[in-house]
């Protein structure tokens, strides 16, 4: 169960003159959900993006089961094919229906034929409730709706590790709902989750670890109840006591 | 004005099939020349818009890379600068002279059409690549696909029906255009013009029906292309499967009915199911 997925190791990430992250390091087990909180402007998406090689970190190590995939010569895409990731702006083809969405990957990276791919679409459009809406595009659908397919989209490659860059920012309180009951259910399934959000209370209920950061660096992690009862730093503690009182 | 109309008759009853055979010639070679012409102009957009990445790229790909964008920049440049009636001599008779290719008329014709729209399309090809939102390209990244896919799959589809104006506007341009090919000795739709008019001296009568042939052409192909985007935009409505449990579908669709296999959200035929 405590099998190591992704290890960050010694990570710095600077956009010309302006570092963005620090010598960040950090764990992710098998079965874990970690939710990284944190101010806007922390690094937090940076480094979600740094672990999906979105960006390319300017230092340190990305390691997936051991092995570097920040090293020259891996290959970005075999690897992004495990590690799958819901966007804040869901980012849907909108040239394709619902069901292509879902299929996409899994026809074009996975070479599944068109049948398999759309069976495992389906399985995964039903558990996020999306399965009626196959035949809709993209910009007919609302943002829960949207951000649901995502994350079916991201779950039909059957990945190992998911990551969401704050998946509930842009919706209304309604959907945020929509998509949180979903995220849930699959974090009781078991998947691995690494999640930056501002849902304080969906870290401190459903995740298994919590890291905070600030200014680019990890301030401290722990369970939910370290960060959220016991907090050490002195950053965190004030972090924190905006959402206690709200 | 009788007159005119006499002559006009006469004209066409005597050259009216060769007038046919100009305008055929002309749409072929518009035809075959845009369509030739997307072709590199989707291939140069999308060889310019490969990343690169500065930590993770060998030396030797960058450098290819680097070449690659001198050498297209060249061949856009070059085409977009240089008259289309130039080009024809340079390639038919240059090619002959220097090298003694002999290129048959319509190959030349085929080839100098595709490759001067290709040089316009490549710029509206990168244009319609850079103007989908980067989310997207993303989103095929993070399950994926690499470059070559994203590009096939994602971006240019979409590209593709954002500049299909400008598509209809090469069409039409090269509708127009493709009278100087003439200089190769090709017969389109202004050299039978031309070639009326010197045996029967009737240059206003030739002109008029010339001008309709062009406008009938270049009207259908606006009328095409409208038809060609309306359905790339495919319905404005879609079906439901079943019941959604999570959605709030009230108000948008009431009862569907597993057995009917498309029900019409469309209120053209009339509310009925409202």
């Amino acid at each position: 169960m405590s099998e190591p997925v992704i290890e960050v190791r010694h990570l710095s990430k600077s956009f010309g003159t302006h570092v963005v992250l620090r010598d960040v390091d950090f764990t992710v087990n098998a079965g874990d959900v970690t939710c990284i909180i944190g101010a806007s402007g922390s690094g937090k998406s940076t480094l979600l993006r740094c672990i999906n090689l979105l960006e390319t970190p300017t230092n340190g190590k990305v390691l997936f089961h051991g092995s570097d995939i920040t090293a020259k010569g891996s290959d970005p895409c075999a690897y992004r094919a495990k590690v799958g990731m819901v966007f804040q702006s869901f980012n849907l083809f909108n040239n394709m229906t619902v069901l292509d969405n879902c299929t996409a990957g899994l026809r074009y990276v996975l070479h599944q034929d068109k049948e398999t791919a759309k069976k495992t679409a389906l399985e995964n459009l039903e558990k996020v409730g999306m399965a009626p809406y196959i035949h809709a595009k993209p910009r007919q659908l609302s943002g829960g709706q949207k951000q649901r397919v995502a994350i079916a989209r991201a779950l039909a490659m059957q990945p190992e590790v998911l990551l969401f860059d704050e998946p509930t920012s842009a919706l209304d309180p309604q959907m945020v709902g929509e998509v949180l009951a979903v995220m849930r259910q699959l974090a009781k399934e078991g998947l691995t989750m690494i999640v930056v959000t501002h849902e304080m209370a969906f870290a401190r209920d459903v995740s298994s670890h919590v890291v905070y950061m600030a200014d680019g660096v990890i301030c401290e992690e722990g369970t939910p109840a370290d960060i959220f009862e016991h907090p050490q730093n002195a950053k965190t503690v004030e972090f924190l006591s905006r959402f206690r009182q709200a | 004005m009788q007159d005119f109309f006499a002559n006009c008759a006469t004209v066409l009853q005597k050259y009216g099939f060769s007038y046919l055979r100009g305008a055929g010639t002309t749409l072929l070679l518009a035809l075959v020349g845009t369509f030739f012409g997307c072709l590199i102009g989707f291939a140069v957009g999308a060889l310019q818009t490969i990343p690169v990445d500065k930590q993770r790229d060998p030396v030797w790909k960058r450098v290819l890379l680097k070449i690659l964008h001198i050498f297209l920049r060249c061949y856009v440049e070059l085409f977009r600068g240089t008259p289309m009636i130039v080009q024809a001599v340079f390639i038919y008779y240059g090619l002959l002279q220097v090298f003694g290719i002999k290129m048959g008329m319509w190959q030349a014709g085929f080839f100098i059409v595709s490759i001067n729209t290709g040089a316009y399309m490549a710029e509206t090809v990168r244009g319609g690549i850079v103007s989908i939102d980067p989310g997207q390209t993303e989103g095929a990244k993070a399950i994926g696909m690499n470059h070559w896919q994203t590009m096939l799959h994602v971006i240019l589809p979409q590209a593709l029906r954002n500049i299909i104006p400008q598509i209809g506007n090469n069409f039409i341009i090269n509708i127009k255009d493709t009278s100087v090919l003439s200089v190769i000795s090709i017969t389109d739709l202004f050299f039978v013009h031309k070639s009326v008019v010197g045996a029967l001296y009737t240059y206003f009568e030739s002109a008029a029906i010339v001008m309709v042939i062009y406008l009938t052409m270049t009207l259908f192909a606006s009328y095409l292309l409208r038809l060609w985007e309306k359905a790339l935009d495919g319905p404005q409505n879609y079906d439901l499967n079943t019941t959604d449990s999570l959605a709030y579908t009230s108000g948008m669709y009431n009862a569907p009915d597993p057995n009917h296999e498309s029900q019409n959200l469309d209120m053209k035929g009339g509310a009925a199911h409202v």
